[in-house]
């Protein structure tokens, strides 16, 4: 690869949007050329600084709350609509709207904890934060959670599918002691959170992104998992297709 | 007017994107106030071609939405913006007065001058990359460039970020 190819080639490599065989390039060409090193370095220093200044804007309190009242078809548009309908029929209606209520509720409540496991994310890219257990492998990561929580999370490596196994921790969310798997995605890191949670809604499935973090959470069995990352929402579709087929 | 199941759907799907739609608006319009403005017309608009969205990427449905929205109130409110800043050479920064340069020794002032000072197009591609953390696909999906150039895009909006940015030290470094 020539230095004018790479100073194109090293913007993909970043933002891994390279396939493999154009990666395994671009670093066979930095190895040898002090200049593209630099500019590399220079890029991902530039990314760190984006990352870490917060600034990120989220929407305010304000406009959220406008937005609810303003969406036409909501509770009190709808109520005035059906005001005439015989009394069986708003009856069927409110408990539709519970249904929907509690769904809604479901996923606000979804989003409070993605919030949650988004800092915890960032907080994990601090310096020494990442891994309480370094290891590739899942037969040391695993055990290594026996007895420092009241249940076993499913721990596999999917290395082959690019998802390298890079270890674990203990951290917390929604008021309890979690399991953190971290996995590498090109230069990205994936957190994976997991804990036992009664079912409320089966199979449901939740995503969204916070300050630039994807996250992307389900329920299988008795219990919740969530993955959080700055890669993108395809890359955690397809991860968590590995975990639960 | 949509159906409550509709409306459910619209809830589950397109708002948890509010975030989003706010962040990049603030960019795109480089003040807060008027971002929030627009994302709430922009919000309405979704919801009224709800309809429309046949599944897919929610979130890249309503940011495109919301960039043009956003094109449209640039277009109106502030229709010199638009024609300026494609013109390199008459583009020139400020002079910042000594007491806004101490202000900026702060990074993440001079981040956010330094990204401000971008092209709106570059400013855009290089928001959805490195705060939204959108793939190229989808970056080519909400803006409409080709996805071959999506690269070459980030690539002279990074660098040019990177030129405001060393500017913007020389300039502190200078006054002390």
């Amino acid at each position: 690869m020539s230095c004018e190819l790479s100073r194109t080639t090293v913007h993909g490599y970043i933002d891994g949007e390279l396939d493999a065989v154009r990666a395994a390039e671009f670093e066979q060409h930095v190895e040898s050329c002090a200049e593209c090193r630099v500019s590399l370095e220079q890029l991902e220093s530039l990314h760190r600084r984006l990352q870490r200044n917060q600034l990120y804007e989220t929407a305010s309190t304000r406009l959220r709350q406008q937005l609810r009242s303003n969406l036409p078809g909501g509770q009190d548009a709808s109520a005035r609509r059906w005001y005439v309908m015989p009394v069986f029929a708003a009856a069927i209606i409110t408990a539709v709207f519970w249904l929907a209520l509690s769904l809604v509720q479901t996923h606000t409540h979804s989003a409070q904890i993605a919030a949650e496991l988004v800092d915890a994310h960032i907080r994990s890219l601090e310096p020494g934060h990442l891994t309480d257990v370094e290891s590739t492998d899942q037969h040391t990561v695993k055990p290594w959670f026996d007895g420092k929580l009241d249940f076993i999370p499913p721990v596999a490596d999917h290395s082959e599918q690019g998802f390298p196994l890079l270890g674990g921790r203990l951290d917390a969310a929604d008021g309890r002691a979690v399991a953190a798997l971290v996995y590498g995605r090109r230069k990205h890191l994936i957190n994976l959170f997991a804990w036992p949670e009664k079912a409320a809604s089966t199979g449901f499935s939740s995503s969204g992104s916070s300050r630039g973090y994807q996250w992307l959470m389900w329920h299988t069995g008795d219990m919740r998992f969530c993955l959080v990352s700055d890669t993108s929402a395809s890359d955690l579709e397809q991860l968590r297709e590995l975990i639960h087929p | 007017m949509l159906q409550p199941d509709e409306r459910l759907r619209f809830e589950q799907l397109v708002l948890p994107h509010l975030d989003a739609a706010v962040n990049l608006g603030r960019w795109l319009l480089r003040n807060r106030a008027d971002a929030e403005d627009v994302v709430q017309d922009a919000m309405l608009r979704a919801y009224r071609f709800f309809g429309s969205f046949r599944g897919g990427d929610a979130r890249a449905w309503l940011l495109q939405i919301l960039r043009n929205s956003c094109y449209s109130w640039l277009e109106k409110n502030r229709p010199l913006e638009r024609m300026t800043e494609f013109d390199e050479q008459t583009h020139q920064r400020p002079t910042p007065d000594p007491e806004s340069l101490a202000v900026e020794s702060d990074e993440r002032e001079q981040l956010t001058r330094a990204l401000e000072a971008l092209p709106a197009r570059s400013r855009e591609v290089l928001v959805l990359r490195e705060l939204e953390g959108c793939s190229y696909k989808e970056i080519a999906e909400i803006t409409g460039i080709p996805m071959g150039t999506v690269m070459s895009t980030l690539s002279r909006a990074r660098e040019r970020l990177q030129r405001e940015l060393m500017g913007a030290a020389k300039e502190v470094s200078r006054e002390l």
